[in-house]
């Protein structure tokens, strides 16, 4: 099998095949449960985002799901602000701006605060999309200015 | 227990010290990273958990970044040796910038002794007006959700700008002179 120039050994990809969907999971349940433990939507988007970056620094940004990902990150950084704000213009329904207009729950479940869960959530996906596309943006900055600094001849 | 927090204060501040000296930036960096990591130790022996993991997630994706953009430019910084009216008009400064420090701290209560009134009314209504087993949680997102809105939108613009201006230069393969 030829040696591909991106990207980091067959020992890091595996443990990242393996790790990838964990910490995926692991970030949501912190957003999805931070209005009950410790955590929160920023915890839980920042921990989707090192997810992201771990594969994109394992499989080089050019395979795996970094590249699809990137395209869509600017787009979903939008939908959880826009979330944000559209969960707080609605509390206008129930009364004023920001009023939590939700249904409750029975205490200490998931639901006893819905209000508060999808705040989470549109949090977790604005600075999960968002630190993950700045890594990005990082990344193909380093490239470009690599490139420039290279043709320079004073890399 | 005092004993300990004053212990990791101590080395949070050797760490710091140690990452403004360094003169390789990796080494910095790394640096920079364990006293990142040595604060989120602080959170959580001070009963902070939610700041506690905010930071340590943080802490791990600031360093990584950090690490991505400096392994390109390993090479040492060298400047010219500080002149003796810099060290003085910098050590003049961080006399003053203490002095003040320890004075505003001699206004503050003592730690954990006496709470403000608000602070008493969120740890008894947070349950029952949002229905948020987490106090931070019921604060953060309810009854100061203002805040959250505002700094949601600090990141949005932040993180926008940084996309318009990178990506311009990502796609043209070029970097502005200056």
């Amino acid at each position: 099998m030829p040696r591909e120039r991106d990207g980091l050994s067959a020992i890091v990809r595996v443990v990242t095949q393996w790790l990838f969907v964990p910490i995926l999971v692991y970030g949501l349940g912190v957003g999805f449960f931070g209005h009950l433990t410790p955590g929160g939507g920023f915890a839980g988007g920042v921990v989707i985002a090192c997810g992201f970056v771990l594969a994109t620094i394992a499989f080089g940004g050019r395979t795996g799901p970094a590249p699809v990902f990137h395209r869509w990150a600017a787009s979903l950084e939008a939908v959880g602000a826009m979330t944000y704000l559209g969960m707080a213009a609605l509390g206008w329904s129930a009364g004023h701006f920001m009023q939590a207009w939700t249904p409750r729950g029975e205490d200490f479940t998931l639901a006893s605060a819905p209000f508060l869960v999808v705040l989470n959530l549109a949090i977790l996906l604005k600075v999960g999309a968002g630190l993950f596309a700045g890594f990005m943006v990082l990344v193909l900055f380093d490239r470009a200015t690599g490139a420039t600094a290279r043709e320079g001849g004073d890399a | 227990m005092n004993l300990i927090l004053i212990g990791l204060a101590a080395f949070l501040v050797l760490g710091s010290v140690a990452a403004l000296e360094m003169k390789n930036l990796l080494s910095a960096v790394i640096a920079v990273g364990v006293v990142g990591l040595g604060l989120s130790v602080l959170f959580l022996l001070l009963g902070a958990p939610d700041i506690a993991i905010t930071q340590v997630v943080v802490e791990v994706i600031v360093v990584t970044v950090m690490i991505r953009a400096t392994t390109r430019t390993t090479d040492e910084e060298k400047g010219p040796p500080r002149s003796l009216a810099a060290v003085v008009v910098g050590v003049g400064s961080a006399l003053v910038i203490v002095g003040f420090g320890i004075a505003a701290f001699a206004e503050l209560p003592r730690f954990g002794a006496e709470r403000p009134t608000p602070s008493f009314w969120y740890l008894a209504e947070a349950l029952r007006g949002t229905g948020a087993g987490n106090v931070v949680t019921s604060i953060v997102l309810d009854f100061r959700g203002y805040d959250t809105l505002g700094e949601a939108t600090v990141i949005l613009v932040s993180i926008a700008g940084a996309l318009v201006i990178a990506r311009h230069v990502a796609r043209d393969g070029k970097v502005p002179r200056a």
